[in-house]
């Protein structure tokens, strides 16, 4: 077990060393700077433009970190040769997995803490104090980090068998996908025959991150329920499972070339 | 106890656009390492070292066969926390220090934190990378890379130690440092294997090498064994730059260079030549047994091998 924290402890201090990293930080803050501006000059709607945008910032900017630094994980530990000192140790491929992907949950954790502050800090500045309502904004960021422990895992399974460039294409294409699997369920419900079993088959196999964004409703003030909560945190938990556990089973099996 | 037991192990790889097309990179390979011996691999570039070498590291999974580290299965992890491995051309996380590299390896080996801080200087002090305190490995230069990489196949006291081509991207000086490290982890009772394609250093320094090209085992066993199946020529040396007659009348070889004499001649005729000397009142500096180099044996091998080829492509035509 903590091997794996080792593994995850050097993957966050990768990243954090990862001048890439602050660059799309600086730019979310920048964003959330923004949020304030146009608050300013949108009259009596200031808290849904800033709850809107920043929210959206903080999650757009989380899924390009998650990608980004995700689909290197291990292509680039193998494409540098730096994972045969590491396996050539007592460390089994699939704690170096694990432990890869906690590393990174972990980065966009803090990630999240950081903008999360930020989207707060933007409200404050706009509406000078905070209410109620304001606490779901909490709920909402939850579910953006669920939702990247979804895209770090399935990151890091592409990132097992392919280039990263490649990695990244798979990876972003199921992001996009996943973000509209409500409409492709609707979608399903629609077709006939075989469609409807291909379109049903792949609306269910998308990870369903509409279910996940609720940024829209919270900045309406119409927080979801605690069955909400309760079912998105088993359904990542469950989806980012099976990819990790997809991601480990083929790196099991890797030539390490 | 043998330390390495390789049985069988080969290995395939697939290639192509369809990964149809078989490319055998190992023919089987068998192989017994000593335990407290200095192993050489030795072979041209591509023979096989660097992936029987991972395979024993579980890096690539062989085609078929076995083996055994230190009386164990080699696929335990746990044989792994007795093993040290610097791979060929080593590349490390370049945004760490050698210090933190270095913690990070000694965690993953299972290095107690207590005396960690300490057992990291001494490692570092003895592969020569002293004053890198905060200095990033981005930075390091090649040397010192290949030394930060010996420092961290040794860390955790491994019982053996893996090698491949430690003496890469080092100056006279490292090779010769790297030599006499070696020197001293088979003082300390521990087993070395190393690859390497420069034979003087092989010769220098193993036990034992083992000859590998095109995948196949060609020749393995002790370095004095193999050089020494020569000639049967001893090599006379006297001061001076007289050739006496009695000398050349033996069959010798002479060669005059500055104020020395160097003359080759078959050994029966040593007794006959130390005589022929004396009686000159000539000085003699040296008799040495002409040996073959593990270069010539190494040249030998591998031209047997293209001649092998080159009749089968013969009787193919």
């Amino acid at each position: 077990m903590s091997r794996i924290a080792y593994i995850a402890s050097n993957t966050f201090r990768e990243a954090v060393r990862d001048r890439v990293l602050y660059n799309l930080i600086a730019f979310a803050l920048l964003l959330s700077g923004a949020a304030i501006f146009v608050g300013q000059i949108s009259i009596d709607i200031e808290r849904l433009v800033v709850v809107n945008l920043g929210l959206t910032a903080v999650s757009l900017f989380g899924v390009v970190i998650a990608i980004f630094i995700g689909i290197g994980l291990v292509s680039k530990e193998i494409e540098k040769r730096t994972l045969y000192t590491v396996l050539s140790r007592p460390v089994r491929r699939w704690e170096f997995i694990v432990g890869k992907f906690f590393g990174l949950a972990g980065t966009l954790v803090v990630n999240t803490f950081f903008m999360g502050i930020g989207v707060f800090g933007a409200l404050l500045y706009v509406a000078h104090k905070f209410t109620r309502p304001d606490a779901q904004i909490l709920v909402a960021l939850y579910f953006i980090v669920l939702e990247f422990l979804i895209i770090c895992s399935l990151a890091l399974l592409f990132s097992s068998f392919s280039s990263p460039l490649l990695s990244a294409v798979f990876a972003f294409s199921l992001f996009v996908i996943g973000s509209f699997a409500d409409d492709l369920r609707g979608f399903a419900g629609l077709t006939h025959g075989f469609m409807r079993w291909f379109a049903t088959g792949a609306a269910y196999l998308v990870p369903n991150f509409s279910a996940l964004n609720v940024i829209s409703a919270v900045a309406h003030q119409q927080g979801p329920g605690g069955t909400l909560i309760l079912q998105n945190t088993l359904y990542a938990l469950f989806y980012t499972t099976m990819a990790l556990s997809g991601a480990v089973l083929i790196f099991e099996r890797r030539n390490l070339k | 106890m043998a330390a390495i037991e390789i049985l069988g192990l080969e290995k395939t790889y697939m290639v192509g656009f369809w990964h149809k097309r078989p490319k055998r990179a190992l023919q089987p390979l068998h192989l017994s390492v000593d335990e407290g011996e200095i192993f050489g691999f030795l072979g041209p570039n591509g023979a096989g070292k660097t992936t029987t070498l991972k395979m024993l590291m579980g890096l690539v999974f062989p085609t078929a066969g076995t083996a055994r580290i230190l009386g164990r299965e080699w696929t335990d992890p746990e044989v792994k926390a007795q093993i040290g491995f610097l791979p060929e051309q080593p590349y490390f996380y370049d945004y760490l220090t050698a210090h933190e590299l270095l913690n990070y390896y000694g965690q993953l080996s299972g290095v107690p934190g207590k005396g960690r801080k300490q057992r990291i200087e001494e490692v570092l002090q003895r592969v020569g990378l002293t004053d890198v305190k905060g200095v990033q490995l981005r930075k390091f230069s090649k040397g010192m890379l290949q030394r930060a990489g010996i420092a961290q196949a040794i860390l955790h006291n491994p019982k053996l130690v893996f090698f491949d081509e430690p003496m890469s991207g080092l100056d006279p000086l490292g090779r010769r440092e790297v030599r006499d490290l070696m020197e001293q982890l088979k003082q300390e009772g521990k087993t070395v294997f190393f690859s390497t394609h420069i034979l003087s250093d092989a010769e220098a320094l193993c036990d034992r090498v083992a000859i590998i090209n095109k995948g196949e085992l060609r020749g393995v066993g002790a370095v004095e064994d193999l050089t020494s199946t020569v000639q049967g020529k001893v090599e006379v040396v006297w001061q001076g730059t007289i050739v006496p007659a009695s000398m050349k009348a033996l069959g010798a070889d002479c060669h005059v260079t500055g104020d020395t004499v160097r003359a080759v001649l078959p050994e029966n005729q040593q007794d006959a030549a130390i005589d022929a000397l004396r009686r000159e009142r000539i000085r003699l500096i040296a008799i040495t047994p002409l040996r073959t180099s593990l270069e010539a044996y190494f040249v030998e091998k591998m031209q047997v091998e293209k001649l092998q080829q080159s009749q089968t492509a013969g009787k193919t035509v």
